[in-house]
C-alpha cells in the first residue's frame, strides 16, 4: 500500500531525513522507534504534507500513485491520517464542528452526502466515549485547553471518525496515564484491519504489550538502522540503542 | 415621453453648466454644496422651517470645521465640492425588470451568503413591484408595530409627521458640531429611519427585515435616531451581508440612540459596503458617527458589529452612560482584506454611579490590509463604583497585514475599575496544517478558525444574522491564503 524510496527531505536547508526506505502493506502495524531527533516526526509530517520540510530526493507510492505529488488535504482525503505528538488548539472552534468539516469534506471527495449535525453528533458522541473522552469534549475548542492525554485521545477519536487507509501516529501512547495508555491502544486496535495499516512511532515497549506490531524499525540520524519483528522492542527496552552503534548522547 | 426626458435633462445640465440657478426639481444636484444647495434639499423634501434652519446652522458649523487626521487611515483628500449631495430614487423603469439583468457575480455571492431568494431580487436593485409584493411588507411589519405603538419609518416621513419627537431628539447625542463627518451629515443628510418605542413596549419584532428590502437606497449620508422610552426594548439590525453596489464614494452617516430608565437598545451592524478591488481600487470611504445616550437609570445600550466591507473605516460607536447603573457593551468585528484599512473602536464614557461597560473587539486583518482598534472608556468625577471591562484581540493572517490597538483611558474616578486584555495571534502554520491534514479546504480552514476567533462577538447577533455573518466572513476572506 505504502513504498518509501530512498526519501530524503530537509527543514530550514538541515537534511533530516537521509534515505529511507519502508514498505507497507495493508492490514500490517509497523512501530517505528529511535532516539530523540532522529527524524520519526519528520517522517510523519513529511508523509502527511507539511510543507515545511522540503524533500530533496526519493518517492512515496501509496496505491502505486505519487503521494509527494498531492497537497496536504487531497493525501487526507486519499486517507492518510496523522496524529500529532503536539495537537495544536484552535481555539473558539468547536470540536465537534471541527470534527464533522473534516468528515464532511472526506465524504464530500468520495462523492457521499454530508452527514447533517444531528446524525454527526450521535457518532461522534458515541464514538468520543469509545476513547473514554466525555461528549463535553466535543463542545469545547479544539484540544482547547486539554490535558496531553486528553489531546492524545482526541486525536484517536479522529481517526476513528476519518477511517483512514493510512494511519500514522506520532507518540500517541507518550504522557499517559496506564488506564489511557489501554485506551489508546484499544482504539489502535479497533482501527486495525484488513485494508488498513497504522504506522505508529513510540519510545515505549509498554505500548507494544497492547498493540503487537508486525515489524519495528529503528530510525537513527535519518536511516532505518534496523528492522525486525516484535522482539527487537523487547530488545531495545532492555540493551537502549547503544548496541546498534548510535551514539544516543549526540543523537539526542 | 423619455425622449422629451431626456431632453429637458439635458437641458437643465447645460444650464448648469452655465451657471444658472433654476426652480425645476432636477433628479441629481449638480455637483457642489453651498446655503443655496441646503435649501434646494429641504425644499425638495418639503421639510419645516426648524429643519432648514438646523441644517444650515450645521453647515455654518461645518465650514469652520477641520478634517479629522488621528485616524490610522491613509487616503487622498476627498473634494467635498466634487460631491453631488441629492439625488432622487430611481425610478422603477430605471431599475432592472429581472434577477435576468443582474451581475451574475452579485447573484453567486448572494446564494453563497444565504440570502434568501425573495430577498435577492429587491437587494439587487430590481423595480421592488415586480418581485415584492409591498403591501405585504406593510402588512407583515407594519401593522403589529403600529398596534404597539412603535413608530417605524424613514426619518423624512418622521420629520413630517412627529416634528416635536425630531425637535427634541434630534442631534441631542451627536450634536452638529461634533466632528466633520456629523457636521456635514447634519447639513446634508438624505434620509434615514426613524424609530420611537413608548413607555413599557417590548416592540414585538426585531427591526431588520424591512429596513433589508430597503437598504439599497438608504444614500449616502443617511441618518437614523432611536428612542426607546422608560422600560420599552427595541433590537434594531442595520445593513445586510449582502455586498452593496452604490456609486457614492463618500458614506458619512449619524446614529443617536436615547434610551430612558430601564429601557434597552440592541443595535446591530452588518456592514459589507464594496471594499474596493484586490490591488485596493475604488471602494466606499465609511466615516460614522454612532453614539448611544444611555439616560435613563438602569437602561442599556449594546452596540455589536461586523464590519468586513468598504475600503476605509472609520467608526466608533460609544455610549454616554448618564443614568445610575446604566450598562454600555460593544463587540465588534472587523475584518480587512487586501488593502483594506480600518480604524474603528468604541468610546464608553462614564458619568453615572455603578455605570459598568464592556467591549469586546476582534479585529482581523489578511492581505495587506492595516486594522486598528481605538477605543477609550473614560469615568468622570461622578462614577462611583463604574466599571469596564475591555477585551481586545487580532488576528493576523499571512505576514503582510498589520494590526494596531489604541486604548485611551481617562479616570476621574478613583473607585472606577477598570480591566483590560490585549491578545495579538495568528492564524499559525500549525493550524492550518491540522486542518488540511483533517482533509479540510484551505480557504474553509481559514474561515473556520476565524469564525472561531469572533465566536464571542457573534453570539451577540441575533440568531439569522450570526449565521449569515458567519458565511459572510468566509466571502471575504476568499483569496487570503496560498
Ligand atoms: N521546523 C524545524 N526547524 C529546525 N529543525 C527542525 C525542525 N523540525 C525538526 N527539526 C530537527 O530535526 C531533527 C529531527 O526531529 P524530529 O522531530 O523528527 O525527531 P523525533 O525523532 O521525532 O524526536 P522525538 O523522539 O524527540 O520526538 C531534530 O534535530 C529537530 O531539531
Ligand atoms: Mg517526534
Amino acid at each position: 500500500m505504502l513504498s518509501i524510496k530512498n526519501l530524503h527531505a530537509s527543514v530550514e536547508g538541515k537534511e533530516i531525513l537521509k534515505g529511507i526506505n519502508l514498505e507497507i502493506k495493508a492490514g500490517e502495524i509497523h512501530a517505528i522507534m529511535g532516539p530523540n531527533g532522529s527524524g520519526k516526526s519528520t517522517l510523519s509530517q513529511v508523509l502527511a504534507g507539511n510543507e515545511a520540510f522540503e524533500v530533496t530526493d526519493g518517492e512515496v507510492l501509496m496505491d502505486g500513485n505519487n503521494l509527494l505529488d498531492l497537497a496536504t488535504e487531497e493525501r487526507a482525503r486519499e486517507g492518510v491520517f496523522l496524529a500529532f505528538q503536539y495537537p495544536v488548539e484552535i481555539p473558539g472552534v468547536s470540536n465537534m464542528q471541527f470534527l464533522r468539516t473534516a468528515v464532511n469534506a472526506l465524504r464530500h471527495h468520495r462523492g457521499e452526502d454530508e452527514m447533517n449535525a444531528a446524525e454527526f453528533m450521535k457518532l461522534a458522541r458515541e464514538t468520543s466515549k469509545q476513547v473514554d473522552l466525555d461528549p463535553s469534549f466535543l463542545k469545547r475548542g479544539v484540544n482547547e485547553g486539554f490535558s496531553g492525554g486528553e489531546k492524545k485521545r482526541n486525536e484517536i477519536l479522529q481517526a476513528l471518525l476519518l477511517k483512514p487507509r493510512l494511519a500514522i501516529l506520532d507518540e500517541t501512547d507518550s504522557g499517559l496515564d496506564i488506564d489511557a495508555l489501554k485506551v489508546v491502544a484499544d482504539g489502535v486496535n479497533a482501527l486495525k484491519s484488513e485494508d488498513r495499516a497504522v504506522l505508529m512511532v513510540t519510545h515505549y515497549q509498554r505500548l507494544l504489550n497492547h498493540i503487537v506490531p508486525d515489524y519495528v524499525h529503528v530510525l537513527a540520524d535519518g536511516r532505518i538502522v534496523k528492522s525486525g519483528g516484535p522482539e527487537l522492542a523487547f530488545e531495545l527496552e532492555e540493551r537502549g540503542y547503544g548496541w546498534l552503534g548510535i551514539n544516543e548522547a549526540v543523537a539526542s | 415621453m423619455a425622449n422629451t426626458d431626456k431632453q429637458v435633462n439635458e437641458l437643465i445640465k447645460r444650464e448648469y453648466e452655465h451657471g444658472f440657478v433654476t426652480e425645476i426639481e432636477a433628479d441629481t444636484f449638480e455637483p457642489g454644496l453651498n446655503e443655496e444647495v441646503i435649501r434646494r434639499l429641504s425644499a425638495i423634501k418639503n421639510e419645516p422651517e426648524f429643519m432648514l434652519e438646523w441644517r444650515l446652522k450645521a453647515f455654518r458649523k461645518w465650514l469652520e470645521m477641520d478634517e479629522p487626521e488621528w485616524a490610522h487611515v491613509h487616503y487622498p483628500k476627498i473634494d467635498y465640492q466634487s460631491i453631488s449631495y441629492y439625488s432622487a430614487p430611481k425610478r422603477p423603469e430605471d431599475m432592472p425588470q429581472s434577477l435576468d439583468e443582474v451581475d451574475p457575480e452579485l447573484l453567486r455571492t448572494y446564494e453563497k451568503l444565504g440570502i434568501p431568494l425573495h430577498e435577492r431580487a429587491a437587494l439587487a436593485g430590481v423595480a421592488v413591484d415586480a418581485v415584492f409584493d409591498s403591501v405585504s411588507v406593510a402588512t407583515t411589519f407594519k401593522e403589529p408595530l403600529a398596534k404597539a405603538g412603535v413608530i417605524f419609518c424613514s426619518i423624512s416621513e418622521a420629520v413630517q409627521e412627529h416634528p416635536e419627537l425630531i425637535k427634541k431628539y434630534l442631534g441631542s447625542v451627536v450634536p452638529a458640531g461634533d466632528n466633520f463627518y456629523a457636521g456635514l451629515n447634519a447639513a446634508t443628510f438624505s434620509d434615514g429611519t426613524f424609530v420611537y418605542v413608548p413607555k413599557g413596549v417590548r416592540c414585538p419584532m426585531e427591526l431588520s427585515t424591512y429596513f433589508r428590502i430597503n437598504a439599497a437606497n438608504t444614500g449616502q449620508f443617511e441618518r437614523t435616531l432611536i428612542i426607546a422610552e422608560a422600560g420599552s426594548y427595541v433590537s434594531y439590525l442595520e445593513g445586510c451581508t449582502a455586498p452593496m453596489r452604490d456609486e457614492n464614494q463618500l458614506h458619512a452617516a449619524v446614529v443617536e440612540l436615547v434610551a430612558m430608565d430601564d429601557a434597552q437598545i440592541k443595535y446591530s451592524t452588518v456592514q459589507n459596503w464594496y471594499p474596493g478591488d484586490e490591488n485596493g481600487k475604488g471602494g466606499i470611504y465609511n466615516f460614522v458617527t454612532k453614539r448611544g445616550a444611555a439616560i435613563g437609570k438602569n437602561s442599556k445600550i449594546s452596540w455589536t458589529q461586523v464590519e468586513t466591507g468598504s475600503a476605509i473605516t472609520w467608526k466608533y460607536p460609544s455610549c454616554i452612560l448618564r443614568g445610575e447603573n446604566s450598562v454600555g457593551e460593544f463587540y465588534s468585528v472587523a475584518l480587512t482584506n487586501n488593502y483594506q484599512q480600518a480604524d474603528t473602536g468604541t468610546k464608553m464614557i462614564h458619568l453615572g454611579k455603578n455605570t459598568s461597560s464592556t467591549i469586546i473587539s476582534k479585529g482581523i486583518s489578511a492581505g495587506h490590509s492595516s486594522n486598528a482598534y481605538r477605543g477609550l472608556v473614560k469615568f468622570g468625577p461622578g462614577a462611583e463604583g463604574a466599571r469596564n471591562f475591555t477585551q481586545c484581540d487580532s488576528l493576523l493572517i499571512g505576514d503582510r497585514s498589520a494590526a494596531h490597538t489604541f486604548p485611551y483611558i481617562e479616570s476621574k474616578n478613583k473607585g472606577a475599575i477598570l480591566e483590560h486584555e490585549a491578545t495579538t495571534s495568528k492564524v499559525s502554520d500549525e493550524q492550518m496544517f491540522l486542518c488540511r491534514q483533517r482533509g479540510i479546504d484551505p480557504e474553509q480552514a481559514v474561515s473556520m478558525i476565524v469564525n472561531g476567533f469572533c465566536k464571542e462577538v457573534f453570539k451577540e447577533l441575533p440568531m439569522e444574522f450570526a449565521v449569515e455573518a458567519g458565511k459572510l466572513l468566509e466571502v471575504s476572506l476568499e483569496g487570503s491564503v496560498g
